[in-house]
């Protein structure tokens, strides 16, 4: 009999939790190895292309749930290379939400103050800065102009964008072609790389199984890389310890499908998930009163007409993240792009008559599509979200060779969730349509559910075993030796953007890692700087850490 | 036949020749059919291929079970969903893609398909679609890549403050 493959630690998934963990794990000494179960591809293969196939496909996943789609990032960098960078820090009033529990939700030791040390980690690492109205693009600066002229607030968000070398192409789904994009692929994986970690692209995790000394067995398939419906054979590695990191849409599913094998899963596994209370609106902007009532104009055009300039999120309303309104009232009202493809099925026309999302009166809207501003609602939600039994492999069935596929969460919004959107509905409203601006209409919910580029929370953490699957140190309950590090985690909605507290906690979570990795025998040492060598924000966690290790 | 027309249904265009049946005239410019939607459901990459004779099959029998509710009479000589009017075709695709309609998930695909046809050229590489005059792309006004191919924008901003900031805002730029 041939020995199995063996390594210290084995990370799932190659996006925020799992780069970061990588990173540290290898820097300290530890052999690691990824699993990704999408290919692996560079910045020259990054094209601006919506042909089937073309890196946008190959790199995308878009699972379609009952009641919820979730979209999200299927290669080596996962979620980081698809996104648009907005990268700002979850506001204070978050951390003290109670949602559905009756009391607070996340772990007793995090709240703002304790989490900054580790965003200003994240912040030195990718990095991310603020912006400046310079930076802000003509969707952004139209964005801002409407809610100051409803004498409202607005704020150029932190992004983890290059803006020396952005082109402004939004093309960012697809892939920054230009490297101005800071994804994972520019810091956290070379530099777990440049450690000996091992990067596997097309593997698919499946199930864990228990070795007999109190490791793991991670089982995948290899994924065929043109159509990942093909899988060509399979394959098993054990693990001193594994970090599961496979996104909120996943990592739940993997840890269904492993409960035969690993005996009973926390109740919280695959329950409570978040689409962090996104809902997207879409105005139609009349040009001319843009020049009229705001006083814009380009210098090359039509007062607005550039939808399609730009680099996603750039302006975000905040007037609404105020600590002292009640839970399911706080919301960010944000400036979006999203190409077409994805981003125009769902739009409805404002007022028209049903059929609002296809037919002639949407293909009118659709010639208009320049003029178009679309808002990003993130409200907070319920939790309501809950995975049925898994799928025969990964986390959905799919149906077209890349992207596309079934999946079995289920999301049906309560009362709190679908209050808290139609009063973010209203206040969009109410910005874009004073004096004529624009038209505005919600996205339907009827096509593919409500939709998130966000999900959250299928198996967070927290310091109730009732209402969270991961102690405050990220370990699944009653499976040693497990650790859950992305998105799945974080315990709610956020009302911003997720990605920069979803590193942060990645961050955040190493130090117990690494002593859990040390008593299972693994020589490694926690202290690793930054990815480029960095050490002011080192500084600021060692007293963190040094309590986090225990 | 029935494809084009369920693919007019969403994204409707103006007659190909006087004696098109299958588009219904219904849009000015090109739908899309002209945009090339039998093209991208016949590519396997979609998924959807497989299942196009079998939707084929059940959209002639919803629309011969909606004229029969209807008490319309459908013109024999072309498919039955092809016989309908736009304005009954559209009645009838109402149903199919409302919540709840056991077949939903079905013709939620061939309406998403049928509409990247237009808006995305999905079965064309973006940059040839645009230099072949794509009518979606075009008439949604996304425009001309530079010459190898890539969009960039050099200008991309009004440049000077338009709003004033939350008064709240940390030194790291994010809310308090
Ligand atoms: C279009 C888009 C725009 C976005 N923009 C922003 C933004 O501006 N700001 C922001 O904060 N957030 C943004 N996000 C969200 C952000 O990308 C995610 O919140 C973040 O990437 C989640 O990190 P994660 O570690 O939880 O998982 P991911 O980054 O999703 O990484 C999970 C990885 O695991 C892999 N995987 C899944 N299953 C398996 C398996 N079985 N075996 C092996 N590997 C597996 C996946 O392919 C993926 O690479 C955006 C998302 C999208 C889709």
């Amino acid at each position: 009999m041939s020995a199995m493959e063996q390594t210290d630690v084995l990370v799932i998934g190659s996006g925020f939790g799992g780069a970061i963990t990588a990173y540290h794990l290898a820097a300290g000494g530890a052999k690691v190895t990824v699993l990704e179960r999408g290919p692996w591809l560079g910045s020259d293969e990054f094209e601006h292309d919506f042909k089937l196939g073309a890196s946008y496909t190959r790199i995308f996943d878009f699972v379609v749930g009952d009641g919820m789609s979730l979209l999200g990032g299927n290669c080596v960098g996962g979620g980081s290379v698809v996104y648009f960078a907005a990268m700002p820090r979850a506001p204070r009033f978050i951390f003290e939400r109670h949602g559905s529990i009756g009391r607070r939700m996340w772990p007793g030791a995090i709240n703002r103050d304790t989490l900054d040390p580790w965003y200003d980690r994240v912040a030195e690492a990718l990095p991310v800065h603020t912006q400046d109205w310079n930076d802000v693009t003509y969707a952004g600066g139209l964005w801002g102009a409407m809610c100051a002229h409803s004498g409202r607030t607005a704020n150029p968000v932190p992004v983890a964008i290059d803006n020396e070398k952005c082109t402004n192409c939004n093309w960012m789904m697809a892939g920054c072609k230009f490297d101005a994009k800071r994804s994972l692929l520019l810091n956290y994986l070379p530099a777990a790389l440049a450690h000996g970690a091992e990067i596997r692209p097309l593997h698919e995790v499946q199930y864990l199984t228990r070795t007999d000394d109190g490791g793991y067995v991670v089982h995948y398939e290899h994924v065929d890389e043109e159509d990942y419906r093909i899988h060509h054979g399979s394959g098993k590695i054990a693990a001193k310890m594994v970090i599961l990191a496979a996104g909120a849409g996943a990592t739940p599913v993997i840890l269904q499908r492993s409960e035969p094998h690993l005996g009973t899963m926390p109740h919280a596994v695959g329950r409570y998930f978040s689409g962090n209370g996104e809902r997207l609106n879409t105005a139609i902007l009349n040009e001319d009163r843009v020049r009229e009532v705001l006083g814009l104009d380009r210098p090359d055009g039509l007062p607005y007409g550039s939808n399609q300039i730009g680099k996603g999120p750039c302006v975000a309303n905040w007037d609404r993240l105020d600590g002292s309104l009640p839970e399911y009232s706080r919301y960010s009202l944000e400036q979006l792009y999203f190409p077409p493809g994805l981003g125009t099925i769902l739009a409805q026309v404002p007022g028209g008559a049903d059929p609002t999302w296809f037919g002639a009166e949407k293909k009118e809207l659709l010639a208009k599509w320049s003029s178009w501003l679309t808002i990003f609602q993130m409200i907070e939600d319920d939790n309501e979200g809950v995975f049925g039994p898994p799928p025969p492999t990964g986390n959905a069935n799919r149906i077209s060779q890349q992207m596309l596929g079934r999946g079995s969460l289920s999301y049906h919004p309560t009362a709190n969730t679908l209050r808290a959107w139609a009063m973010a509905d209203a206040e969009v409203k109410d910005i874009v349509e004073r004096d004529g601006l624009a038209e505005v209409a919600a996205w339907t919910n009827d096509v593919v559910g409500a939709y998130t580029v966000h999900p959250l929370a299928s198996c967070r953490i927290g310091d109730d075993p009732s209402t969270s699957a991961l102690d405050d140190r990220h370990e699944l309950r009653d499976h040693p030796g497990i650790f859950v590090t992305d998105g799945s985690a974080v315990p709610c909605a956020l009302t911003v953007n997720p990605a920069m507290t979803i590193a942060a906690l990645a961050e955040r979570s190493v130090p117990g890692i690494v002593a859990a990795a040390r008593e299972r025998g693994i020589d490694v040492r926690y202290g690793a700087p930054s990815p480029e060598g960095e050490t002011s924000a080192r500084r600021g966690t060692a007293r963190l850490a040094r309590d986090l290790a225990g | 036949m029935t494809l084009e027309a369920f693919a007019d249904t969403i994204v409707p265009g103006e007659k190909r020749s006087p004696d098109d049946r299958a588009v219904a005239g219904a849009a000015e410019g090109p739908g899309a059919v002209a945009a090339g939607a039998l093209e991208l459901l016949d590519w396997s990459a979609t998924g959807v291929t497989p299942m196009l004779g079998d939707l084929v099959r059940r959209l002639g029998e919803h629309a011969e079970a909606f004229a029969a509710g209807e008490g319309l009479t459908l013109d024999a000589s072309v498919p039955p969903f092809v016989a309908l009017t736009f304005a009954q075709r559209t009645a009838l695709v109402r149903r199919l893609l409302a919540p709840g309609h056991p077949e939903k998930e079905f013709w939620v695909l061939l309406t998403l398909f049928s509409n990247m046809a237009y808006d995305s050229a999905a079965h064309t590489e973006t940059a040839d679609a645009m230099a072949a005059g794509h009518p979606g792309l075009l008439a949604m006004g996304f425009s001309q890549p530079d010459p190898d191919g890539l969009w960039r924008f050099p200008r991309y901003s009004y440049g000077r403050p338009l709003a004033r900031l939350h008064p709240a805002t940390t030194p790291s730029g994010s809310p308090e």
